[in-house]
């Protein structure tokens, strides 16, 4: 059932729903970069850097997020061959890795003011570099391998290898000593962020979440109208 | 539930994903001193086998009231609240090396109790306020 259903749902949400989207992002954009750049207070000790953070840790949510719906697609894909799950996934990366790109840069201009230097080698910042070679090696096995069936398979194997780097980026600050901070926010306790800051970063947040929907229906019917034209010519 | 391929196929998967999280849980394992960023003053002080020769990093807290400037030279205390280390640098601090506050410095050991750094890195906790708020909280402590 599910096999058939879902992706023409994608398609019909994406024409239905694409310009609300759009609209709903830039609103949700505006109100959250106007509450964190002008509404939002400095920081105690970081002075107006802080403000950095209202990106940065979004984007680096989002990137490993993306990243986890990939590796969890990827073992469906392999196991169960759902017709369009590959297409999906597909879709996916390029958003995930430009959410890493940000996180990356936007830390590395934090870190300069704040610690003092641009990039260290800690196991924070490394894991995250690895996140963005995994990202660049799954889109270049779906660029450069021609037959579709044999991309799929290896761009899933990238895929599910990268899912264990996820959690070793996530605990990195608490398993080893590390020049990154621990995490503010916390499932067990209680954000060490105050609340002035939490609120914009949440809405941060919620707008990259609409801005990632967006692109990827838009990525994901290109990809389908891809995929659909080349199955026909190969059937003439 | 499922048919006998796709079994098959949830057996191969799952022990390839455990032989490749042991893999990568042992190279992690083997290579923790170079994953480690820094030591703290208790870890130098346990460590048998430090080299002096060698460039480590050395982090903690800046101890309270232990920052001596003359000129260019600055000398402070590096403590996580057990072991203390003595820190000698030359040169500029970024902003937010404060009394208090974590620090990472990177340089050699002279002794155990000695460390002549080359280079200071300000380590910010995961705490983020607004003045207001800290003063606030300075206040009731």
């Amino acid at each position: 059932m599910l096999k058939n259903f879902f992706p023409n749902k994608i398609l019909s949400i994406s024409n239905k729903f694409i310009n609300g989207l759009v609209i709903l992002m830039i609103l949700v954009i505006l109100v959250g970069l106007t509450y964190s750049l002008i509404i939002s207070p400095e920081d105690y000790v970081q002075g107006d850097s802080v403000r950095i953070m209202y990106v940065h840790v979004p984007s680096s949510f989002m990137a490993l997020g993306i990243f986890g719906f990939i590796g969890i697609g990827s073992i469906f894909n392999l196991i169960f061959k759902i017709k369009f799950m590959p297409l999906i996934t597909k879709s996916l990366a390029p958003i995930g890795t430009i959410f890493t790109l940000i996180s990356i840069v936007t830390g590395s201009l934090w870190g300069k003011p704040t610690w003092g230097i641009w990039w260290v080698w800690d196991a924070r910042l490394t894991s995250m570099l690895i996140l963005l070679l995994f990202y660049i090696v799954y889109i270049i096995t779906w660029k450069f391998i021609e037959n579709f069936e044999k991309a799929n398979k290896i761009s899933s194997v990238v895929g599910i290898i990268g899912l264990i780097n996820l959690p070793v980026i996530k605990y990195s600050v608490d398993w080893w000593s590390t020049l990154h901070q621990p995490s503010s926010i916390t499932l067990t306790s209680a954000p060490t962020i105050h609340h002035t800051m939490l609120i914009p970063l949440i809405i941060m947040f919620i707008g990259m979440i609409i801005y990632s929907l967006i692109v990827f229906l838009m990525k994901y019917k290109t990809e389908l109208i891809k995929f659909k034209l080349s199955k026909n010519k190969n059937e003439r | 539930m499922f048919n006998k391929r796709v079994k098959s196929r949830i057996f191969f998967l799952s022990f390839f994903f455990f032989i490749a999280v042991l893999i990568i849980f042992f190279t992690l394992k083997t290579l923790e001193d170079n994953v480690v960023y820094f030591l703290s003053p208790t870890e130098i002080h346990n460590k048998s086998d430090i080299s002096f020769n060698k460039k480590i990093r050395v982090g903690g807290l800046v101890k309270m009231g232990s920052i001596n400037k003359e000129d260019n030279k600055i000398n402070f205390i590096i403590t996580d609240l057990k072991n203390e280390i003595i820190v000698s640098y030359n040169g500029l601090v970024p902003n937010l090396f404060l009394e208090g506050k974590g620090v990472v410095a990177e340089g050699k050991l002279n002794d155990k109790k000695y460390f002549l750094a080359d280079k200071i890195l300000a380590k910010h906790d995961e705490n983020y306020m607004p003045p207001e708020v800290s003063k606030a909280l300075e206040k009731s402590n």
